[in-house]
Order: structure tokens, then C-alpha cells, then sequence
């Protein structure tokens, strides 16, 4: 399977009158931008706002965040199964509006959605404060049930970031990425002495908020499969859910998915990349043996010589990472695992609810307790106030002066268990 | 301004002697005293010890609390900005010693305090959450090494310094996870780590597997039909309007609450405040978390004597577990003085 | 939680969740696996009556649990 990332750059994002890029700038026209997202009746009021990188700005309570792609050759449309008609991916020539992110934000449906700011001691934690943001903050009608008031909005979000692309597909794109792959068979054939790789993509799939989606199928219906990496970069999997805000893949993680990149960079040199195992996070027990040992079983029928395992969540799904680590070094295959660790605001406790020793090879993604202090921002997109509900929060993280002290956990991706950013721990 | 610094050794540092000597009691000096000469040249003019105690090993060992009290006086006097003691490398009773004064130092002083001692040393596991210690050798051949890490570290203590993660400052490890943005991103790191698993080459964890704490079971309720029994939860079932503001994750307590009026859990009463799973159930009944309705109903049957006036409730997730600790105190400690039999606990 | 409870109280003390691993790695003695996570004493999908028998049931494993010497960790699933 061969695919080709056209990127086009952007630089800045302002509104005007005709949604297009030029000269690396991303324009929008806002009334027909809002036009797409209002069509949804469950909205009773649709804003649009702009954030770009320095910018003294707040945005909170962020739902998603979503990197605007779109089909130039090899499908339609994007995200199969929800703004495209249900068809495979991964193949062909995809547009990016690299530098640019739409992202969802309205009031507070459960806990766990987070904050991101454009500048200040918050900003090296995610990406989003390096990408100019379209920000879409939707009010649900009246006494709309949270399931609901959840779809629309993700679904806006996608649907948003698929009219930016469109818009712009025309443009020449700045450099063009390929992604080329061959089935196992001919890949094993051309590097029969490689050590093969797959890699376990741990998704929450515990309920509302808590929901990841491949092919437009709720992840928490399915049972493991393989998938090739390309379907993974061209939109195959779409985030439905918070988690913590800290550890949350967003859907712009994932079409970025940094194990994916990583493990296509060696490909072919230090490494047979056999492809990616999507995999669950279960709410009951049977479900986690259930998914672990499919996941291991999968593993060994591949030939696989290691896995890479990263988590989403903390906390329950620590188990599933341990059952996973566990069956597989037991069957000879070797484990590294990403995660994050909740070791309390002073950093003294354990930062795992469940321990294994064959977990052997730990990568950290950091303390999601960490506090931290941020400054008040001279604008806010959004409902400052909902910080007293995020997890990461409480009612007093807010001052008068709009300055906060809270943990990691409450800002979008800072603690990533893909492995995204570079933040780690280690002993002091 | 130079830093006054305090140093404490034992008798045999200081050329008293061996074993004859591990039992003479702690002693002041003015200056410097044996190896205090080298860490007063390594501090190169930043820092002056002005003051030296000295005791024996033995002394120390065999009186701790008087004998920590004497050295605590006699360090005031100096007015230090910093005790260093050692170092004792795998010496027990002097690493054990080391390790207490620095620990009680820092303590009732509020100063810094480094000393220097082998992993192994038994003093390592007593105090290494309470001062710092830098690494050493096991024998005294260390000496050239430890005495000038001791003073880059002291330094860097005084002069409140950021510092870099433990192993890179020299010191064995506060047992304190923070964060440090590294060279290369996670997957990049994983990538590498795992490689060099396959290839049966070394490689480094960044987090080692805990060992948990066990207890001995208690003893089974002997009368179920007169026994007292409490239920608990820890996925974060509230009185509605949470009136404690428990937080929705990382709790920083729990709640008590009365429930001898209620024979039953619902939407208008209670809810869930847990941050970490789908509240949906829960707040439609919350009985399903907190199984107050039938415990009620298998009370009035007689199943058991009597559910317990009070519930306790916390949230679960991310909750640290030195907090899930010491609420397990607390709340053992009411039940306890409570007459409670026995305790149903629900988690999420 | 569990564990201290016991310690510190004397009495036994037994766990209801889902999650069996971790309170066995936590050091829960008596055990009891709960439905889900969501709803450990219930089962809401099975309408009352349904939700009703399961959580007497599983209070029950709860007394069984409690009423039963153990030495070491023990899983009550039935």
C-alpha cells in the first residue's frame, strides 16, 4: 500500500471572505464555517474563534482535537465512516493543512476534558499551542442528553476540519511525505532477517467520553484486529473521548501517531514493521482477558520478535497493559510499553494501579499529578470556570486573577502514552 | 557571603581510633577535623566549616534519640547553613548515624543537609527520603570521589539550584518521580529500548516494577446475624451537591456521611461524582456503586444485625496511594471505635 | 484503602470490583468480582428485578467472604 501525505504549511489563520490558503496563511470565512456546524440541530449556538501559537489565549474545556485532511486521490471526503462514505484508507494522495487544527470546546459534558494555552508554562506540554487553531464552541439545546450533546460535537469537529481541507486541496502542498508498504509476506520476503515489530494501540473504550472509534465502529463492540499503518495515518481511527485530558489520543494524535512514524522510519533498515493491532480497553474483567490475549495471540502468529504497547487512560486500564506486557514476554515476544504515571502531587507514590514484572520496559510519559502554575490569559475561548470540574482541577485551581494552579492531567495531551512529546520522569 | 558549614564524622575520622574508641560520646570542635580539611578545599572559599562533632559509632547506635539530641545542640551552636556528615560509605552504624542526624538536622533546623554512603548501606533505606546521599564505593577508597560530589551537590543545595534527576546530581534517589523533558520523544525512546531488548543488549527502564504491601487476613465475623457492618466506596458516591467538594480524581479526602434515615439510593439524594468511568448508571441509581437498598432490605430480614450509621466515600482514580492510605487509616481507626464487624467496599 | 482499613481496624474488610488484578496487586484479602466497572453491585442492563438479584447475590459472596477465615488472598466467585 502506498500513500502520499501532501502538506501544505500553515503559518497564520485569519478570517476573510473566501475560506482558502495562500501564501501559507489559512483564511476562513466564518459564516459559512459556522453554516457547517450549526446544520446540526443539537447545537442552540455555534461560535468560531481563532487561537495561533504566542497568542496570550485559554481555551477550555477542549474535547477534541482534529488535524483538517482530506482525499485527494484513493477515497472520498475523510474518516471513514463518519464524514466518508464507508470505504478503506491508506492508499493514494491525502491534503494536510499541516500547522492547523480545528478543536472542539463547549460546556462540560463529563470530567475529563482539558485546557490548552497558546503561551506560557503550559504551552510546551501539547502540540496545539504550536498549530493555529479554529476553535468551535457549541452550546447544546436544552436538556440534551449527554450522548448526544458527545456525537455532535465530535462529529463538528470532523466535519469542520474536512470543509478547511476541501477548501484548500487546490493549493500545491510544500512537501509531499510517502508511506510504502507491501503485504507481510512481501515485506517479510524482502527482509527475512529483520526483527518483526507489531504494535499494540490501546484505546479507551469505556462509555461515554470514554470512546474510541476504527471504521466508524465503536472500538468497545469490536474484538483486536491488524490493521496496515497507512490506514492509521489516513483517518482510520477517530477519538470519542477525554479520558483524562493529559493521556487522551486525540484524533489529531492519531492521524500523527508517533509509534506509527517511528516504526515506518526504521522500517526496511532496523526493523519489519508487520503493522498495527488496534486494541481495547475494557470496563470487565473478561473483556481485558478477552482483548490481551487475542492481542498476544495476534502477535504470535504474526512472528512477531517485539511489541510496542501504548496506553490511553490510567488507572483500570493499567491492568490490560500489564495482562498485555505479561502474555506476550511469556510467549517470548519481547514488550516495551508507554504510559504515564499518577505518583501524587509530591511525586512520592505509585504511579501504577497494577504492576507486573515482566513489564520490564517502561517508557514514561510523565506524572500526570505534576502541578503546575499558569498565568492568566488575556483572552478565553470557552468557560474558565469548568477547571473547578476537570480532573487535574478543583474548586479552588482558579483565582480571581484568572491565574491557576493545577495538575498535568488537566491540560490536552501533556501527558500522551503515544509517546508524542518528549516529557518523561525519573527519580529525584 | 561564604556558608557556614557543619561536618560530622565519627571517632575513628576524627583519629581517636577503632572499635576501642566506637563508644565516647558526641565532642565539638572548632574547624576542621580529619577529612574536613579536603571538603574545605573543595568548597574553594564558597563555604567555610566552622564547626566539626564528632561521636562514636556506638554511642550513637546504642542511644539514638540522646545521642541525636546532643549532636542537634552542639550543630545549633555553629548557626550552619548546612550539616554534612560522612562520608560513611558501607560502614553501618556510621551510615545509620549519618543518616539520622542529617534527617533530624534538616527536620528541627530547616537546613540542608548531604552526606555520602553505599547503596547497601543500611542507612540508605532509613533515610534516603529525608536528606540526600550522595553515592559512594564501599570502602574508603571512595573517598576522592565522594568528598568532591558532596560539595557540588551541597552547593548547588544552597544556592537553591534546580536540580537534574537523581543518578545525573550523584545522589541515591528521595524516591521522588518528576518530570524532565528528554532529548528524544517517548516513541523514539521505546523504539530504542526495544531494540536493544531484542538484540539481548542492556537497556535502562524508566520505571521499575513496585512490590506491593500484603497484610494478614483478619479474622472472620463469628455471628453474621449480630454483627454491625459498614459499606464504604471509593467511586465516589456523594450526597447530591457533593457538600464535602470532593474532587472528581487525585482526592484529597473522603466523606462521612449519615445514612441511618435513608433505606435507599437515588438520583434525588446521592450521586457520582468519580471522574474516571461512565456516571450514567450511578447517577440513574446509585445503588449499583453503593449498594445501600438491598443491605437495608437484608438488614430488616435479619441477614446481619445492623448496617452501620455512617457510609464513607472517596474517588478512586489517580487518587495518590499514600492519600488511599491514610484515608484507610482513618477510616479503620472510626470504624474501630465505632464497634463495626466487618466492611463492604465497592470500588469502580 | 482496603488494605489500611483492615490493618488498622482489625476487621475484615471485603473488596467488590471488577478489576480482580488490582486489588489483588493492592493486597486485598477477601474478594468479591464485581459486574463492571460502571456498576460493580448492579446490573442496570437487566432491568430491575434483574439489577435487584445481582446485588443481593453478590452481598451475599459478601457475607460468605466475611464470615470465612482465609490466609491469604482469596477470590470469592461464588
Amino acid at each position: 500500500m502506498r500513500l502520499e501525505l501532501h502538506n501544505a504549511t500553515v503559518k497564520d489563520v485569519q478570517w476573510s471572505e473566501k475560506t482558502c490558503l495562500k501564501d501559507n496563511v489559512l483564511y476562513v470565512n466564518r459564516e459559512e464555517a459556522i453554516k457547517v456546524v450549526a446544520e446540526d440541530e443539537n447545537f442552540s449556538d455555534v461560535q468560531l474563534d481563532l487561537a495561533r501559537p504566542g497568542e496570550s489565549v485559554r481555551i477550555i474545556p477542549v474535547k477534541d482535537a482534529v488535524e483538517p485532511r482530506i482525499k485527494l486521490e484513493g477515497g472520498t471526503s475523510f474518516f471513514p465512516g463518519f464524514c466518508a462514505p464507508m470505504e478503506p484508507v491508506g492508499e493514494g494522495a491525502t491534503f494536510v493543512l499541516k500547522g492547523a487544527c480545528v478543536l472542539t470546546c463547549g460546556p462540560i459534558v463529563a470530567f475529563q476534558e482539558g485546557f490548552i494555552d497558546m503561551s506560557g508554562p503550559a504551552s510546551p506540554y501539547n502540540p496545539f499551542s504550536g498549530t493555529n487553531n479554529v476553535v468551535i464552541v457549541a452550546k447544546p439545546v436544552e436538556d440534551l442528553e449527554k450522548h448526544a450533546y458527545e456525537k455532535s460535537l465530535r462529529e463538528a469537529g470532523l466535519k469542520l476540519s474536512i470543509y478547511l481541507a476541501d477548501q484548500c486541496k487546490e493549493t500545491k502542498a510544500d512537501d509531499v511525505e510517502v508511506f510504502d508498504k507491501g503485504t507481510i509476506l512481501e515485506e517479510n520476503n524482502q527482509y527475512p532477517d529483520l526483527p518483526k515489530i507489531t504494535y499494540f494501540c490501546m484505546s479507551i473504550t469505556q462509555g461515554l467520553l470514554h470512546d474510541t472509534f476504527l471504521y466508524g465502529a465503536d472500538m468497545k463492540h469490536i474484538v483486536p484486529t491488524l490493521v496496515h499503518p497507512n490506514e492509521i495515518l489516513d483517518g482510520a481511527m477517530v477519538s470519542g473521548n477525554c479520558v483524562s485530558a493529559c493521556d487522551k489520543n486525540t484524533t489529531f494524535h492519531h492521524v500523527n501517531d508517533p509509534i506509527v512514524l517511528e516504526l515506518y522510519k526504521r522500517h526496511g533498515k532496523e526493523i519489519n514493521f508487520l503493522g498495527v493491532i488496534p486494541t481495547l480497553e475494557s470496563t470487565v474483567l473478561a473483556g481485558k482477558e478477552r482483548s490481551t490475549w487475542m492481542n498476544a495471540n495476534l502477535a504470535r502468529q504474526l512472528g512477531a520478535d517485539g511489541v510496542v504497547i501504548s496506553e490511553e487512560g490510567y488507572g483500570n486500564p493499567d491492568t490490560d497493559l500489564c495482562m498485555n506486557a505479561k502474555k506476550c514476554e511469556d510467549w517470548g515476544i519481547k514488550t516495551v510499553v508507554i504510559s504515564d504515571e499518577a505518583a501524587g502531587v509530591d511525586g512520592s507514590s505509585q504511579g501504577l494501579a497494577d504492576a507486573t514484572p515482566e513489564m520490564t520496559g517502561f517508557v514514561s510519559a510523565g506524572n500526570v499529578n505534576e502541578m503546575i502554575e499558569v498565568p492568566a490569559m488575556e483572552k478565553i475561548i470557552g468557560f474558565p470556570e469548568s477547571i473547578a470540574f476537570l480532573s487535574g482541577g478543583a474548586s479552588d485551581s482558579l483565582r480571581e486573577d484568572g491565574s491557576m494552579y493545577v495538575e498535568l492531567q488537566s491540560i490536552i495531551g501533556s501527558t500522551n502514552e503515544l509517546g508524542f512529546s518528549k516529557l518523561g520522569c525519573e527519580w529525584v | 557571603m561564604t556558608f557556614r558549614v557543619v561536618h560530622y564524622i565519627n571517632q575513628f575520622y576524627a583519629g581517636m581510633g577503632g572499635e576501642d574508641t566506637a563508644h565516647v560520646a558526641p565532642s565539638s570542635r572548632e574547624g576542621v577535623v580529619g577529612p574536613g580539611l579536603q571538603l574545605q578545599n573543595l568548597l574553594e572559599g564558597e563555604g567555610e566549616v566552622v564547626g566539626t562533632i564528632i561521636c562514636g559509632d556506638s554511642y550513637y547506635g546504642e542511644n539514638m534519640e540522646k545521642a541525636q539530641a546532643e549532636c542537634i545542640e552542639m550543630i545549633k551552636a555553629f548557626e550552619p547553613d548546612i550539616l554534612i556528615a560522612g562520608p560513611g560509605f558501607n560502614a553501618g552504624r556510621y551510615g545509620v548515624a549519618c543518616g539520622d542526624i542529617c534527617a533530624a538536622a534538616g527536620e528541627q533546623l530547616g537546613i540542608p543537609t548531604v552526606t555520602a554512603l553505599f547503596a547497601e548501606n543500611p542507612g540508605v533505606e532509613m533515610y534516603q527520603k529525608k536528606t540526600f546521599i550522595v553515592e559512594t564505593t564501599d570502602s574508603a577508597r571512595g573517598m576522592r570521589k565522594a568528598l568532591p560530589n558532596m560539595v557540588t551537590l551541597s552547593l548547588k543545595l544552597l544556592k537553591n539550584e534546580k536540580l537534574g534527576p537523581a543518578k545525573e546530581e550523584g545522589y541515591l534517589s528521595r524516591g521522588i518521580r518528576k518530570g524532565f523533558f528528554h532529548e528524544q520523544t517517548g516513541a523514539e525512546r521505546a523504539m530504542d529500548m526495544l531494540l536493544k531488548k531484542i538484540r539481548g543488549e542492556e537497556f535502562e527502564t524508566e520505571l521499575e516494577m513496585p512490590v506491593f504491601k500484603k497484610i494478614k487476613p483478619a479474622a472472620p465475623v463469628k455471628d453474621l446475624s449480630k454483627a454491625t457492618i459498614a459499606i464504604c466506596t471509593s467511586g465516589g458516591i456523594v450526597p447530591f451537591g457533593n457538600p464535602d467538594h470532593i474532587r472528581v480524581s487525585s482526592a484529597e479526602k473522603y466523606g462521612k456521611y449519615n445514612i441511618s434515615e435513608l433505606t435507599d439510593l437515588t438520583p434525588e439524594n446521592y450521586e457520582s461524582i468519580h471522574g474516571g468511568y461512565d456516571r450514567v448508571y450511578a447517577n440513574d441509581n446509585p445503588d449499583v456503586v453503593l449498594p445501600l437498598d438491598v443491605m437495608r432490605e437484608m438488614e430488616k430480614e435479619g441477614v446481619f444485625g445492623k448496617l452501620h450509621e455512617f457510609v464513607y466515600c472517596t474517588t478512586g482514580t489517580g487518587t495518590a496511594v499514600a492519600n488511599a492510605e491514610s484515608f484507610g487509616q482513618s477510616i479503620g481507626k472510626d470504624l474501630k471505635e465505632a464497634g463495626v464487624d466487618a466492611v463492604i467496599l465497592t470500588a469502580t | 484503602m482496603v488494605r489500611e482499613i483492615e490493618n488498622t481496624a482489625g476487621i475484615p474488610v471485603v473488596q467488590i470490583a471488577t478489576i480482580v488484578p488490582i486489588m489483588m496487586t493492592v493486597g486485598a484479602n477477601r474478594i468479591v468480582p464485581g459486574v463492571a466497572i460502571p456498576h460493580p453491585v448492579g446490573d442496570p442492563e437487566a432491568g430491575y428485578e434483574g439489577d435487584q438479584k445481582k446485588r443481593r447475590e453478590l452481598l451475599n459472596r459478601a457475607f460468605k467472604a466475611m464470615t470465612t477465615q482465609v490466609d491469604e488472598q482469596t477470590i470469592f466467585s461464588e
